[in-house]
């Protein structure tokens, strides 16, 4: 059992939560992610480790609420455990070398993207960061981003936060500023991060996304991840989930996304009891 | 006098058009009288020709001579000297090309039930005996288990007779390996692997699931850590695929992930569990082996109208065991032989809606003696498909490849190891589908006995 050690609300849909798991505290880099599972009957769901730290023995995750399986994960309170969580899984992001990286995250993707340009900046490397979100009240991870970045913008859908425009329209004008980038990494939905390879394309930056496909065992045994990238198939669990962004086929992604939806919906309405006490309309 | 009868005793089962619409087991073994009856056939040959023809080397006419006797716990521990797992052995080795394949009685007729038999022995000690597992004391060496398959437990069992301190390491979260998460569970109930995991645990084996080796510990980590002797049983885990246009299209499934979400995820109860999997009308499923069976046998017991199992060669070719392919059959399987898949079809929203496939003949035998498939030009046809599995086979997991120093494998990615499985690491071992590629369960058990035995003499030998 894995315990939760403490738990913070980010936004009305995105949680935090922190989990004691030294084995996996003493090995995680940035990147990687864990499988958890809530109970017995429970679904094996990966989510991208958002911080560690070896000497407390805890691991961090940060997931929104958008199936029944996060649902659940969002309503355990600090003392209450889970049954498995297995890790580090994946290939550790290579960060070394780089001079200047644009560090790009679309609403819960910000929680991904913040180790990578903690990481960076630790290794010296100038940090600039865009996050995107729908409107102010679903900014994350504000401060945290800021702390190691020499330049953060926050832009809004909306514009309720007086940046209004998506990562994309940030992304460009830096560049068209003069702003000299060797590395942009960018991570958010499937469509953002197809977006921003469009644009890094163009000045021909190398850009890597971090996929996160539906996947059972983590470890290259089901095939359930795969992609195709620069043409050839890939399993995200052991070849990624980092990748070279101008290589993906992001639309064969968002195709493969589509699978379990109907079902996905059906587990929701099933167990709508057990997530709201019993009362359907709460 | 020995019963003449030419025929096995039938194995009573569920009826076909019954079971392909539950997940319950099959077969349901032998009544007493239908064991005695059995074994009566059974001519005690003094060469004992069935014996050679069993990886692990089961003392068959003995165990065969206590149920004539009615002495059927004496049976299943003659079973139990060298075979750990007699209840899975009775029900998923492919007897027929091993120890029944030697059987004096198949000359004229059928050979003797022996794994009908194994099987009825088994449950019977299950049923009435209570185990109660000696704990022997510590030899105070520690040793480390990579993976909890068929090889892994036999190894970890083996070891633990002896006085090892055994840490048995599996990366899902419930122990078994194939046991669990490939055999489905009308094959090979889940309550009868969980049982015989119970028991090593009972023996003092420790049992950690959720641990990666390769990414939690590397090998060389365990052996730093103090565990003086590895074995890797990490099995075949990664699925090969046909390379064909349309494979990455949504309803195409690695048979690894369809039975993994059946089987291990318990699919089948969804909603009421939380994994689901995409069964359409019409399923597919490519190869001939004993997974490709159970994948399609899954597929028409969760609902599927038209289930067809599509291989290259002919039936003679089949890998699977003989009574899976009856079985399959039996339940409205249908077989297309000699066929070929092509190309995947889907539509504009990226989801299967047909397969494409070329008749086959065969050629000239290739280099294993099987007739090669050579496809017929212009005769390819459509298979309408809502989902497909590939269930072509598999290949050893990279993992412990990669994160392990001094290991040398194949090109292919099987660890080489000796007959006893030594790797080319020191205190390293390996068997199983680790080392040979994709194989059965009993060859596992035999190289993970083999392997305790060297590892138990390369640390007397070292710590002398």
């Amino acid at each position: 059992m894995y315990k939760i050690v403490a738990k913070d609300v980010l936004n009305e849909q995105v949680k935090r939560l922190v989990i004691e798991a030294p084995l996996i505290a003493k090995k995680a880099e940035p990147g990687q992610f864990i499988i958890f599972r809530i109970d017995e009957d429970g679904e094996r769901v990966p989510l991208t480790i958002a911080d560690y730290d070896r000497e407390a023995g805890t691991v961090t995750i940060i997931f929104q609420e958008v199936g029944y399986s996060t649902r659940r994960l969002g309503a355990l309170e600090v003392g209450d455990s889970l049954l498995d969580f297995v890790g580090p899984l994946g290939k550790a992001s290579e960060l070394e070398g780089y001079k200047k990286a644009a560090v790009i995250g679309g609403g819960l993707g910000t929680a991904i993207a913040y180790p990578q340009a903690k990481k960076l900046n630790e290794l010296g490397c100038c940090v600039h960061t865009i996050t995107g979100f729908r409107n102010k009240d679903l900014v994350i991870l504000e401060d945290e981003v800021k702390a190691v970045s020499e330049k953060a913008m926050i832009m809004t859908d909306d514009g309720s936060n007086g940046n209004k425009g998506f990562v994309t329209n940030a992304l460009r004008e830096l560049i068209e500023s003069g702003e000299q980038y060797d590395l942009v990494i960018a991570i958010g939905p499937l469509v953002m991060m197809k977006a921003v390879c469009d644009v890094t394309k163009e000045y021909n930056i190398k850009t890597i996304v971090s996929m996160n496909p539906v996947m059972i065992d983590g470890t290259g045994m089901c095939g359930g991840c795969r992609l195709t990238v620069g043409g050839e198939t890939k399993f995200a669990c052991v070849d990624g989930p980092d990748f070279d962004g101008h290589l993906v086929d992001f639309d064969a992604a968002i195709r493969r996304q589509a699978m379990y939806r109907d079902k996905e919906r059906q587990s929701l309405e099933t167990h709508e009891c057990r997530l709201t006490g019993g009362n359907r309309h709460a | 006098m020995p019963n003449m009868r030419l025929d096995k005793v039938p194995m009573p089962a569920q009826e076909a058009g019954v079971r392909n619409r539950n997940f319950d087991e099959v077969a349901l073994g032998y009544t007493e009288e239908m064991a005695l009856e059995e074994a009566e056939r059974c001519l005690n040959c003094k060469n004992r020709p069935c014996v050679s023809g069993c990886p692990v080397n089961v003392k068959i006419p003995d165990f065969i001579s206590r149920i004539r006797e009615k002495d059927y716990e004496g049976a299943y521990q003659t079973l139990k000297e060298t075979n750990a797992l007699p209840a899975v052995c009775g029900r998923v080795c492919p007897q027929e090309n091993q120890c029944e394949k030697h059987c004096v009685r198949g000359i004229k007729g059928e050979s003797v039930g022996i794994g009908r038999l194994e099987r009825f022995v088994a449950d019977w000690h299950m049923q009435h005996v209570t185990e109660t597992p000696r704990q022997v004391p510590s030899n105070g060496h520690r040793v480390a288990i990579v993976g909890s398959g068929p090889a892994s437990l036999t190894c970890a069992g083996d070891l633990a007779k002896l006085g090892y301190e055994v840490t048995v390491m599996e990366a899902f979260h419930v122990a078994g390996g194939v046991l669990m998460y490939g055999i489905p569970e009308f094959r090979l109930p889940k309550d009868i692997v969980q049982k015989e995991i119970a028991n090593l645990k009972a023996m003092g084996v420790a049992i950690k699931t959720n641990m990666v080796v390769g990414k939690i510990f590397s090998v060389d980590e365990l052996l730093e850590e103090g565990y003086e002797a590895v074995f890797i049983g990490s099995g075949a885990g990664l699925p090969s695929f046909m390379n064909i246009p349309g494979e990455n299209l949504n309803g195409v499934y690695s048979a690894n992930e369809f039975l993994t979400r059946i089987n291990l995820m318990k699919a089948y109860r969804f909603p009421e569990t939380d994994t689901p999997v995409a069964v359409g009308e019409h399923v597919v499923v490519v190869g001939g082996g004993n997974v490709a069976m159970d994948a399609a046998r899954c597929a028409k017991r969760l609902g599927a109208e038209k289930v067809s199992i599509v291989y290259r060669r002919s039936e003679e070719e089949m890998p699977a065991r003989r009574e899976e392919v009856e079985h399959a059959a039996e339940e409205g399987i249908e077989f297309k032989l000699l066929t070929n898949p092509t190309r995947i079809f889907g539509d504009e929203k990226g989801f299967v809606t047909g397969i494409e496939c070329i008749e086959m003949e065969l050629g000239e035998p290739d280099a294993g003696g099987r007739r090669r498939p050579v496809p017929k030009k212009g005769s390819e046809f459509e298979i309408p498909a809502e989902t497909v599995v590939i269930a072509i086979g598999q290949s050893p997991n990279p993992l412990i490849k990669q994160t392990t120093t001094g290991l040398e494998t194949q090109k292919w990615g099987g660890i080489v190891a000796d007959e006893d499985g030594a790797t080319s690491k020191e205190g390293v071992f390996a068997g199983g589908d680790a080392v040979t590629g994709a194989a059965t369960v009993i060859l596992a058990m035999g190289a993970g006995k083999k392997a305790a035995a060297a590892m138990d003499a390369y640390i007397q030998s070292k710590s002398k």
